[in-house]
């Protein structure tokens, strides 16, 4: 039995029975990156994964025009 | 895990803060270490008007439920960007935003960039060569000349952007990597007002993103999950990444990049660099806003000439 775990619209499959940081080290993904969520409850990296469960992971990495320049006054450089 | 406070089932694990919380007590700790940085470094008072820069995001969203809990008058402010990336993202970026404002009871100000200026950004970006084809350029020199606009109209005394931690230090190691010194001495919690420039504040300067987000998650806030279509491989994003390979090692590591360079401001390392082209400000000729160019600003220059190339092409 495996357990799946979806970001975004991905989906992985790991073993049941390690815990959920362990399994995003295991499929590449750093656990620090993302929030599990256990039917809609966030949960912690040390939970052991159940048989059968989806275990939703939400991205916290946003991005895009972070201004070098904090006056942002459109400087030419 | 437990939580430290009252031996719950704990929702998040700070490392750096060798502090796991349940969903109340974290619920609790976000506005109280808010107020500790809002007072620390003097973001503002409980008479001050404040203008909260908001996009639908975690963050700003966050950030305005948080000043609110914390009884302080906020209003928001949205900028409809006219970017739909074939998900219809400033659409339902404005109608979380909206949702937000008409639950809570707050003032929301929208302004709608397409119909104020011409041209949606990605139209605008199309149209001029700054940011050599990406929009990203042009959407940030527009927010931030908008923000000030509406700011100093409404006659706020600050405004309030939920940048935290991760987004610092990104800018923060984007700067140190091409030394560029004279935007390092000017990055910080405040960025004081001068000039026509209003006062801006970062109240989750030192919250990290993942905080900011389970933050927004427990306390049931609805936000755009989908990033800016236009941020994909954006070198932020990138830096975030890279930083978090290394906060994975070193627990801590953000934080400290981030406050040992704040002390080290402080301490005047960046103090000639600070002496920089910012001396010189004035009035655009156009629409009076600060600028270092002589004549227009970057922002006037730039849709002027959006507005010129849409009348060649009609």
């Amino acid at each position: 039995m495996t357990v799946t775990l979806r970001l975004r619209d991905k989906d992985y499959e790991v073993r049941a029975g390690m815990t959920i940081r362990d399994a995003l080290l295991q499929i590449g993904i750093e656990p620090d990156s993302v929030l599990p969520t256990r039917q809609g409850e966030l949960i912690t990296e040390d939970e052991i994964l159940q048989e059968g469960e989806h275990i939703r992971l939400v991205s916290v990495i946003s991005g895009g025009s972070l201004p070098s320049d904090p006056l942002g006054l459109g400087m030419r450089r | 895990m437990k939580c430290r406070k009252c031996g719950d089932r704990a929702v998040i694990n700070m490392r750096q803060h060798k502090l796991a919380l349940c969903g109340p007590h974290f619920l609790d700790w976000i506005p109280d270490q808010a107020l500790r940085f809002i007072e620390k470094y003097r973001m503002f008072d409980a008479d001050s008007r404040i203008l909260v820069a908001v996009s639908g995001g975690k963050d700003s969203l966050g950030l305005w439920d948080v000043l609110g809990r914390l009884g302080f008058q906020a209003d928001g402010l949205y900028i409809g960007l006219g970017i739909d990336g074939g998900t219809g993202y400033s659409a339902e970026s404005q109608r979380k935003c909206e949702a937000f404002a008409e639950a809570h009871g707050l003032h929301l100000i929208v302004v709608d960039v397409a119909e104020v200026e011409g041209a949606t950004i990605p139209t605008a970006a199309s149209l001029t060569n700054r940011g050599r084809g990406k929009p990203c350029s042009v959407c940030g020199l527009t927010k931030r000349h908008v923000m000030n606009r509406v700011a100093r109209d409404g006659g706020y005394d600050v405004l309030a952007t939920g940048h935290n931690l991760d987004d610092e230090v990104a800018v923060l190691f984007g700067n140190t990597l091409n030394w560029a010194s004279g935007y390092l001495a000017r990055q910080g919690p405040v960025l004081e007002g001068r000039d026509g420039l209003i006062r801006k504040v970062k109240p989750f300067c030192r919250l990290y993103e993942r905080e900011t987000a389970a933050y927004a998650l427990v306390r049931g806030i609805e936000y755009i999950y989908d990033e800016c279509p236009h941020a994909v491989g954006a070198t932020s994003i990138y830096y975030k990444e890279t930083l978090n390979r290394m906060e994975a090692d070193r627990p801590g590591m953000k934080l400290s990049f981030y406050l040992a360079f704040l002390r080290a401001r402080q301490q005047g390392l960046f103090a000639e660099a600070a002496d920089g082209p910012t001396d010189s400000l004035q009035a655009c000729s156009t629409c009076g806003q600060p600028t270092t160019a002589p004549g227009q600003c970057a922002f006037c220059r730039t849709w002027d000439a959006v507005r010129a190339r849409q009348r060649v092409s009609v």
